[in-house]
C-alpha cells in the first residue's frame, strides 16, 4: 500500500518534469540557421525563433543613438565549428566571408546599446525573427571576435 | 632553465602518482602495510612536486618570458604583477595545472590525517585520488602543456616543447594579455573558487569508492567526508555567486545569470551536491537511501569533471568558452570510464546497500527529503537537457535547434517553487512519521503570517500573480524557520533556566549543521527576493541627452552634466566617463559615473555601469554612446532593478550559514545513535 503510494508519487513527479521539459522546449526552441539557410527558407522562416550567425561587414554598421537602433549586414559563414576549423579557423573564415562579394548577405536590425565587441569581421550570433521585409530583427546579439587572444603563435613580422 | 625544471618536476609527479596507484593496490590486496605507507608517501610527494612546477610557471608568467607560448597567450607587459600571477588560471593549460595542484593539496591533506580504524579506506582513497591526478597531470604534460616554447624553424614560428632540428628559440616582444573583461577582482577569484569546489568533491567520491571496494558500506564514509562536502559546496556556491556579480558589474546587460552552457556546467554539480547534502542526513539518521547517496556522489564527481571539460574545451558555443582543443575526447573518455566503473561497483555491492528500515509515511522528514532530492534531480535533468538538446536535435533531425533562457526559466520555475514550499514544510516534519494534522498544527501560525504579508504586498506593491506566489513562499519559509529558532530556544531556556540569547547561541552551537542549514534557508529566501525583483519588475529606458537634459524612470530623474575622455598611456586604456546627476522624487541624491574603458592593446571596449544600490532597488546606468567632438550629448541605457541587492545580501548570509555549519566543533560529541529514532514526533523534530 505504502509502496504503491510512493511509486505513484514518483510517477507523478516524473510526468510533471517530462511535461515541463517538452512544453518548454517547444515554446522556446530556436533554430540555428546560417545566412544561406535563412535565404533558402525564405517566407517559411518568417516569425520563427531563429539563432542566426554571420560575419559582420564593418562598413555597414550604422548606429542611431537617438533611438538606439543598430543596423548592419552580415555575410554567410558556415555554421558548424568543425567545418570552420577545417577551413583554417574562425579568423580566416570571417575574413574570407567579408571580402567575398558573392556571399549571401542579410540586413540585421537591433535596438539597444551598441555592443562593445561589434566591429567588422566579428562573428555575430543573433537571436530573433526574420521580418516579412527580409530584415532580421534581433532581440539578442552575441559577438565573437577572433581577437589576438586566440592567436596561438605571435606574428613574426612584428618582432624582427 | 625554468621551463625544463617546471616540466621536469611535472613529469616526475606524473610518475610518482602512477607509482602510488599501483603501490596502493598492491598493498591493499596483499595486506602489506608497508606498501600502503609507501603509496601514501608517494601521494604526499606529488604536492611539493606540483608546487615546484607551478612555481616555475608563475615565475615565467611574472617575468615576461614570452618565449613560452602560455605566457605569451595570457600576459602582457602592461599587466600588473598580481594579474600576471592570476593569469596562471587564465588559460586552459595553466588552469589544468592549477586543478592538478589543488587536487594534490587536498589529497595530501586527507592522507596525513590519523586513520586509526579507517585504515582500510586509505589505499583505495589513494587509488582514486591518484588516478584522477594522473589523468589531469597527464593532460597537462602531454596535451595542454604550459611549458611549450616558440621556435623559429625555417622562417616560421612554431610551438614545440623541445628544440626541433636547426631551430632557434623565438621570443615575442610582448604577449597578448588577459582579456580586459577578465581583469576584474571577481573574475580573478571566481575560477579558483569554482575549482576549489570542484576539486573538493573528489574527496567524498574517493571515500565512497573506498567504501564500496572494501565493503564497509555503512555511513562511515559519509561522516568522514561530511566537512569536505560542506566546504566543497561553500566554494562552489561562492564561485557561482562571484560569477553572477562579475556579470552584473562588467558585462553591462543589467543581469547576473544568462543560462549560458558554461554557467550551467558549474551549476549542475552544485545541484547534485545540494541533493547529496540533504540525503546523507537520511542515511545518517535512518539508514535509508544508501544506493541513492552513492549515485549522487558519483554523479557529482562525473559532473565536476564534465564541468571542467565544458568550461575548458569550447565544445558548446558560449560567451566564455575557450578555443577548441584536443582534450575533449580524453575528458569524455575519462568521465565515461569512471562512471561505468563506479556504477559497476554500486551494482556489485547492491545487496549491502539496502536500507535498514523502510519509509512509511509520505509526510515524514525522510520522505520530504527524498522529494527534495527528486526536485533537485529534476532541475538537473532540465539543465542537462537544455545543454545537450542542440546535439540531440542535430543527431535526430539534422537541424541544429537550441533552447535559450526562456526554456530554463519556464521549466525550472515551478520546480524551484516546489523546493521553496518544501523548505517551509520539511523542517516541521518528524523523522519516521508525520501527518497532515501534526504538520498543520506547527505550521498554521507561519502560514497565516505569510498570507498577511502577501495581502499587504498585494495592496501596496504588486498585483503580479507569479510575484505574489513567490513572495508568499518566501514569507512562509522565513516565518517557519524563525519560528523553529524561537521554539527550540524557548524550550531550552525553560529547561536550562538561561536567558534567551544564551539559549539560542548554545542551541545553535550544539546543532551546527541544523541551524547552519536554517541560516542557509533564510539566505536563499533573501536571494529569491532579489531574483523575483530583477526578473519580474526590471524596467529600462534609454535616451540621448544634451547637456542638462533629463530622463525619467520609475521615480528617478537623471540629468546629464558632462563627459570627459582621457588616455592613461601607462595602463594602455582610454577612459570616457560621464557625470549624471540623480534625483529621486525631485530631490538630489548624488551623481553616477558610467564609463567606457577602451583598451588599446586589445582594441576592446569595456562598459562599466554607474550603479546606485539601495535595499529597495538598483539604478544601473550605462553609457552607450557620445558625440566625440562637441561633448554635447551622450546616450544612456538605464535599468531600474528592484530588490536586486537582496540577492547579494542573501549570498553573503548564505556564506555565513555554510561556514557556521562547516566550522569544526569544539567538542566532537558522538552523534546520537540511530536507535533513538522511534521517539514521539515532536521530540525528534526538535532534538535531531
Amino acid at each position: 500500500m505504502q509502496k504503491t503510494k510512493f511509486f505513484l508519487g514518483g510517477m507523478l513527479i516524473l510526468a510533471a518534469v517530462v511535461y515541463l521539459i517538452f512544453s518548454s522546449t517547444q515554446a522556446s526552441a530556436e533554430y540555428f540557421l546560417t545566412v544561406d539557410e535563412i535565404h533558402a527558407e525564405g517566407a517559411a522562416a518568417v516569425d520563427k525563433s531563429v539563432r542566426l550567425s554571420g560575419a559582420v561587414l564593418g562598413d555597414t554598421i550604422q548606429y542611431d543613438s537617438e533611438t538606439l537602433t543598430l543596423s548592419f549586414e552580415v555575410a554567410h559563414v558556415a555554421g558548424d565549428n568543425a567545418e570552420i576549423e577545417a577551413m583554417g579557423g574562425l579568423a580566416v573564415v570571417l575574413k574570407e566571408a567579408v571580402s567575398d562579394p558573392s556571399r549571401q548577405r542579410i540586413k540585421v536590425v537591433y535596438v539597444g546599446p551598441k555592443p562593445d565587441l561589434l566591429r567588422g569581421e566579428a562573428q555575430a550570433i543573433m537571436t530573433g525573427k526574420l521580418g516579412s521585409d527580409g530584415v532580421f530583427y534581433a532581440d539578442e546579439l552575441l559577438l565573437k571576435c577572433p581577437t589576438k587572444y586566440e592567436e596561438a603563435v605571435p606574428e613574426q613580422a612584428a618582432t624582427n | 632553465m625554468f621551463v625544463e625544471f617546471g616540466y621536469g618536476v611535472l613529469l616526475v609527479s606524473f610518475l610518482v602518482a602512477i607509482y602510488s596507484i599501483f603501490a596502493a593496490i598492491y598493498g591493499a590486496t596483499n595486506k602489506s602495510a608497508s606498501m600502503v605507507e609507501s603509496a601514501r608517501r608517494a601521494m604526499l610527494l606529488t604536492f611539493p612536486l606540483l608546487s615546484l612546477s607551478a612555481a616555475a610557471l608563475v615565475y615565467l608568467l611574472v617575468n615576461n618570458h614570452f618565449e613560452v607560448s602560455f605566457v605569451y597567450e595570457v600576459t602582457s607587459r602592461s599587466m600588473p604583477t598580481y594579474l600576471k600571477v592570476t593569469a596562471w588560471w587564465g588559460g586552459q593549460a595553466g588552469s589544468l595545472l592549477f586543478w592538478s595542484w589543488l587536487l594534490s593539496a587536498f589529497a595530501s591533506a586527507v592522507t596525513i590525517r590519523k586513520w586509526d580504524r579507517d585504515i582500510e579506506f586509505l589505499p583505495w582513497v589513494i587509488v582514486i585520488c591518484s588516478t584522477t591526478l594522473v589523468f589531469f597531470v597527464g593532460m597537462v604534460a602531454f596535451y595542454e602543456n604550459p611549458f611549450t616554447r616558440f621556435w623559429l624553424v625555417g622562417g616560421n614560428v612554431e610551438p614545440h616543447l623541445f628544440a626541433p632540428l636547426n631551430a632557434t628559440l623565438f621570443t615575442a616582444d610582448d604577449g597578448n594579455g588577459l582579456n580586459p573583461l577578465l581583469r576584474h577582482p571577481g573574475m580573478v577569484i571566481h575560477p579558483p573558487m569554482l575549482y576549489l569546489g570542484f576539486v573538493s568533491y573528489v574527496i567524498p567520491y574517493a571515500f565512497a569508492m573506498a567504501a564500496l571496494i572494501t565493503g564497509r558500506t555503512d555511513d562511515r564514509w559519509i561522516r568522514l567526508t561530511r566537512r569536505w562536502s560542506l566546504w566543497a559546496w561553500l566554494f562552489l556556491s561562492f564561485g557561482l555567486v562571484l560569477g553572477g556579480r562579475w556579470a552584473y558589474d562588467v558585462l553591462g546587460w543589467g543581469g547576473y545569470w544568462g543560462w549560458d552552457p558554461v554557467e550551467i556546467a558549474a551549476f549542475m554539480p552544485w545541484l547534485t551536491g545540494t541533493a547529496f547534502l540533504h540525503s546523507v542526513m537520511i542515511q545518517e539518521k535512518r539508514g535509508l537511501l544508501k544506493h541513492w547517496n552513492m549515485i549522487l556522489v558519483i554523479l557529482t564527481y562525473a559532473l565536476v569533471i564534465f564541468g571542467t571539460f565544458l568550461t575548458r574545451s569550447g565544445v558548446l558555443s558560449s560567451v566564455h568558452a575557450f578555443a577548441n582543443s584536443p582534450i575533449g575526447p580524453l575528458f569524455m573518455g575519462f568521465v565515461s570510464i569512471s562512471l561505468i566503473v563506479s556504477i559497476a561497483l554500486v551494482i556489485w555491492r547492491w545487496p549491502d546497500l539496502r536500507g535498514e528500515t523502510e519509509m512509511k509515511s509520505m509526510l515524514s522528514r525522510e520522505a520530504l527529503f527524498l522529494l527534495n532530492n527528486l526536485l533537485f534531480m529534476s532541475v538537473l535533468v532540465v539543465c542537462f537537457w537544455g545543454v545537450i538538446f542542440p546535439l540531440i536535435s542535430e543527431l535526430f533531425t539534422g537541424q541544429k535547434v537550441t533552447v535559450g533562457p526562456p526554456f530554463y526559466e519556464r521549466a525550472t520555475a515551478p520546480l524551484f517553487a516546489a523546493l521553496m514550499f518544501l523548505m517551509g514544510v520539511a523542517p516541521l516534519s518528524a523523522w519516521g512519521h508525520s501527518t497532515l494534522q501534526t504538520l498543520g498544527r506547527s505550521m498554521w501560525k507561519s502560514a497565516v503570517a505569510a498570507v498577511v504579508v502577501t495581502g499587504i504586498l498585494f495592496v501596496t506593491y504588486t498585483k503580479n500573480i507569479i510575484a505574489l506566489v513567490g513572495f508568499f513562499l518566501i514569507a512562509l519559509v522565513i516565518f517557519v524557520t524563525l519560528q523553529e529558532f524561537w521554539r527550540a530556544a524557548r524550550a531550552r531556556q525553560r529547561a536550562q533556566k538561561e536567558n534567551f540569547l544564551t539559549s539560542l547561541s548554545r542551541l545553535m552551537g550544539r546543532n551546527r549543521r541544523r541551524y547552519g542549514g536554517y541560516i542557509i534557508h533564510i539566505s536563499m529566501m533573501l536571494m529569491a527576493i532579489g531574483i523575483l525583483g530583477i526578473e519580474l519588475f526590471q524596467t529600462s529606458t534609454q535616451g540621448s541627452l544634451a547637456k542638462d537634459e533629463q530622463l525619467n524612470i520609475s521615480g528617478y530623474t537623471l540629468q546629464y552634466k558632462e563627459l570627459a575622455s582621457w588616455d592613461d598611456r601607462g595602463e594602455g586604456v582610454n577612459y570616457t566617463r560621464a557625470v549624471v546627476d540623480v534625483y529621486k522624487d525631485g530631490e538630489y541624491i548624488g551623481e553616477l559615473n558610467p564609463r567606457i574603458d577602451y583598451y588599446f592593446d586589445s582594441q576592446q571596449n569595456m562598459t562599466i555601469p554607474g550603479n546606485r544600490s539601495t535595499l529597495n532597488d538598483d539604478l544601473y546606468v550605462l553609457l552607450v554612446d557620445w558625440q566625440p567632438v562637441s561633448n554635447a550629448g551622450a546616450t544612456f541605457k538605464v535599468y531600474v532593478n528592484p530588490l536586486v541587492n537582496w540577492l547579494w545580501i542573501g549570498s553573503l548570509a548564505f556564506m555565513v550559514g555554510i561556514i557556521f555549519a562547516a566550522w569544526p566543533d569544539r567538542d566532537p560529541a558522538e552523534e546520537p545513535a540511530r536507535s533513538g529514532v522511534a521517539r514521539s514526533s515532536k521530540q525528534t523534530s526538535a532534538a535531531d
